[in-house]
């Protein structure tokens, strides 16, 4: 039977075994503590990949992770009321390796004006951290994932070093891309993956199974459980099934004691010097707001008022179609080409950033039209051919500035199946968004027009969605009355509470989270490593 | 095109079913001393892929039997599924063509026999009426099994299709 059991004399507990708190556990355990590491999901079988791939080819399969299906639906509950409706459960995955198992994989550092949007544009905050504070912390996140780039970008910011990898070459779509946005204008560059150009660390090159996200059955694809495993290499101990109920504190309510944890074997109280919440842009604050005490009748570290406010998620915009040539789609599972062109900000602050990518996988696969269609042998040959090979896609991120009332807070309705009230995700989209996302479409519409091509789908305003960055919700500052964590990561309330992930990001850009995620965590680490 | 091994394996690999039952399965030439299909079964999902799979492509029954096998070994609930399936489509044909689904006449009949119970055109559904379990487990299971492997991909110009461990390089390649 699994040990579930807490640790003695543990230096760090840390909840949440996703990229962020996989890192830090790894950095600390590395550096002769002693650590423990407690997750809500269970730890997933490499045996079981193949079967999980299925549900990214067969039309129709969802949740190839189980986050949110029948079995585990108390477990995952959620609601929400917000003006624009948020698919949690697609969003996120419960278990050793967090979210980062069924993530794409694309990793960019943000801009340098990303961590002073204020002053830049008079909108939303700056950071009290810059670029310059993160750039090493970059290079060595960019380390630990083995991520394939090139420095052929002329919009991203200075870097210091080359990739670890070699990056992986433009597909054939994108020479078609290529020659359209040329014509326009519009500088097109390769795309940081977290995913192996070669072989790296022990693990395989790129197979080209095509089904990154959800799974990458060969393992390139970098996701948590890598560092998961170096740091119990290291000495940590991580507990599956171990979903902390809540945090206690001290007398004084300085410092955290203990996290309350579930588990199918009962309850436990696991105590530690230091404590990392490293649980996710939604979960994260759920835990803040459920670990209130008479000290902190509003929640653990919530004097501010702030934790579970200014939910942000990038916004997805995308226009594409058909053109009278084979475009080769779906060969692999990523993108390679991108263009920064238009994500610096006007300094009126009319509109947010954009990142333009050039889609690798655009309309559906040969098994998609089969499945679907209403012809058997040649005749269904036919419409294969007809709907696979001509597609176009051209996708994009697009920066929200956090917005106050965009939030997540206890539903106290409902609760989960441990009886605990569960999240609620309030979120709406601001006019200055509505309009960015207008302008990608234009710039989208532009670039498939250079190519003839014929339009088929367009994401604007009324039908976009979330990218699946939850991030915002418990922001980081110097002044304790606008912020929840200080620019070391720790809570203003509790000094030995130090949270990890995209949580404490007070403006969000347009890039992918993760590398950034990534960054902060071993920053935090060298933080934690001083105090221990 | 030829249908081949290779094909039956990335066909399984892109249903869940891989290691050494895959493999035993798809090189396998003779009969099991316990088959989790009957013959007739077996000839039945193999007349099925006769009609659904393009003329272009050739070893059908080798790939359908080996794919079939292997699937429905792997999967008892996809067996129960298949073998009801089966015996609904027998009894459709019997009770309008005066036979079983295999012995009609040719290929013709057997599209026309398709068409006719609505196999073609239902919504796929492992638990909805006979028409819905019949393309769910009889007619798309094989359309599964072409369009996921590399040849049958391949007809549309897609030889690296998703769930295949095809490298990294055929994408950048343009069209042949």
């Amino acid at each position: 039977m699994t040990d579930r059991t807490p640790r003695a004399d543990a230096d760090v507990c840390v909840v949440g075994a996703g990229p962020a708190g996989a890192l830090v556990a790894h950095r600390l355990a590395a550096a002769g503590h002693d650590v423990v590491v407690l997750d809500a999901g269970p730890r997933f079988d490499p045996a079981d990949r193949p079967a999980r791939e299925e549900t990214a080819i067969r039309p129709g399969e969802t949740a190839p992770w189980g986050t949110g299906v029948d079995e585990h639906a108390e477990r995952d509950a959620f609601t929400s009321t917000g003006p624009k409706s948020y698919p949690l459960n697609d969003a996120r995955v419960k278990g050793v390796g967090g979210s980062t198992l069924h993530w794409q994989g694309m990793v960019m550092r943000l801009h340098e004006s990303d961590f002073r949007l204020h002053t830049e544009t008079g909108l939303g905050t700056d950071w009290p951290l810059s670029y310059a504070d993160l750039r090493s912390h970059y290079a060595a996140a960019e380390r630990a994932f083995g991520v394939a780039g090139a420095s052929d970008n002329p919009f991203a910011p200075p870097r210091e070093t080359p990739f670890p990898l070699p990056a992986f070459e433009p597909s054939y779509s994108d020479s078609i891309f290529a020659e359209a946005c040329e014509a326009r204008g519009i500088a097109t560059h390769s795309v940081p993956n977290a995913r192996n150009s070669e072989s790296y660390q022990g693990r395989s090159e790129c197979q080209g199974y095509g089904t990154c996200k959800p799974v990458c059955p060969s393992g390139a694809k970098y996701d948590a459980t890598v560092h998961v495993s170096k740091a119990e290499d290291a000495g940590a101990r991580v507990i599956d099934r171990a979903a902390v109920q809540r945090l206690e504190h001290d007398d004084a309510g300085e410092r955290v004691t203990a996290a309350v944890y579930a588990t199918p074997d009962g309850e436990f109280r696991q105590e530690a010097d230091e404590f990392v919440l490293a649980a996710g842009g939604v979960e994260t604050p759920r835990l803040l707001l459920l670990s209130e005490s008479p000290q902190y009748p509003d929640g653990l570290a919530n004097t501010s008022g702030l934790v579970g406010r200014y939910f942000t998620d990038h916004f997805y915009a995308g226009v594409g179609g058909v053109v009278d040539e084979r475009t080769r789609q779906h060969h692999v599972g990523f993108n390679t080409t991108n263009s920064h062109q238009f994500y610096e900000r006007p300094s009126d602050g009319s509109r947010t950033a954009i990142k333009l990518e050039f889609h690798n996988y655009a309309g559906p696969t040969p098994a998609d039209v089969a499945l679907s269609g209403d012809a058997l042998g040649d005749d269904l040959l036919d419409d294969v051919r007809r709907e696979y090979g001509n597609q176009v896609g051209v996708g994009a991120l697009v920066e929200q500035v956090p917005q106050y009332e965009n939030r997540v807070r206890l539903d106290r309705s409902k609760t989960d199946d441990h009886g605990s009230p569960v999240p609620d995700v309030v979120w709406s989209l601001d006019d200055r968004t509505k309009r960015t996302i207008e302008r990608a479409n234009e710039i989208q519409r532009g670039i498939l027009s250079e190519l003839d091509a014929e339009i088929r789908w367009e994401i604007g305003p009324e039908k976009t969605g979330p990218a699946f960055h939850h991030m915002g919700t418990t922001r980081m500052g110097v002044d304790p009355s606008t912020s929840v964590v200080d620019p070391e990561l720790r809570t203003h309330d509790l000094s030995n509470l130090t949270i990890a992930g995209s949580s404490v990001f007070p403006t969000t850009g347009a890039m992918n989270p993760t590398l950034t995620i990534a960054a902060l965590s071993l920053y935090a680490a060298d933080r934690l490593r001083e105090r221990l | 095109m030829e249908l081949t091994r290779r094909d039956v394996l990335a066909a399984l690999a892109a249903a869940g079913v891989v290691g050494a039952g895959a493999h035993e399965y798809a090189e396998r030439d003779g009969g099991s001393a316990d088959p989790p299909l009957t013959d007739h079964e077996t000839a039945t999902l193999v007349a099925v892929a006769e009609v659904a799979y393009p003329s272009a492509v050739s070893n059908v029954p080798d790939f359908a039997r080996r794919y079939s096998v292997a699937r429905v070994n792997d999967d008892a609930d996809y067996r129960a599924g298949v073998r009801e399936a089966v015996a609904d489509l027998d009894d459709a044909c019997t009770s309008w063509f005066d036979d079983r689904f295999a012995a009609l006449d040719d290929d013709d009949a057997r599209a026309d026999a398709l068409h006719e119970i609505g196999a073609v055109v239902a919504t796929p559904d492992p638990s909805g009426g006979r028409s819905e379990r019949i393309r769910h487990y009889l007619v798309n299971e094989l359309l599964y099994a072409l369009y996921t492997s590399p040849t049958g991909a391949g007809l549309a110009g897609l030889e690296n299709p998703p769930g295949y461990p095809g490298g990294d390089t055929s994408y950048q390649r343009g069209p042949q």
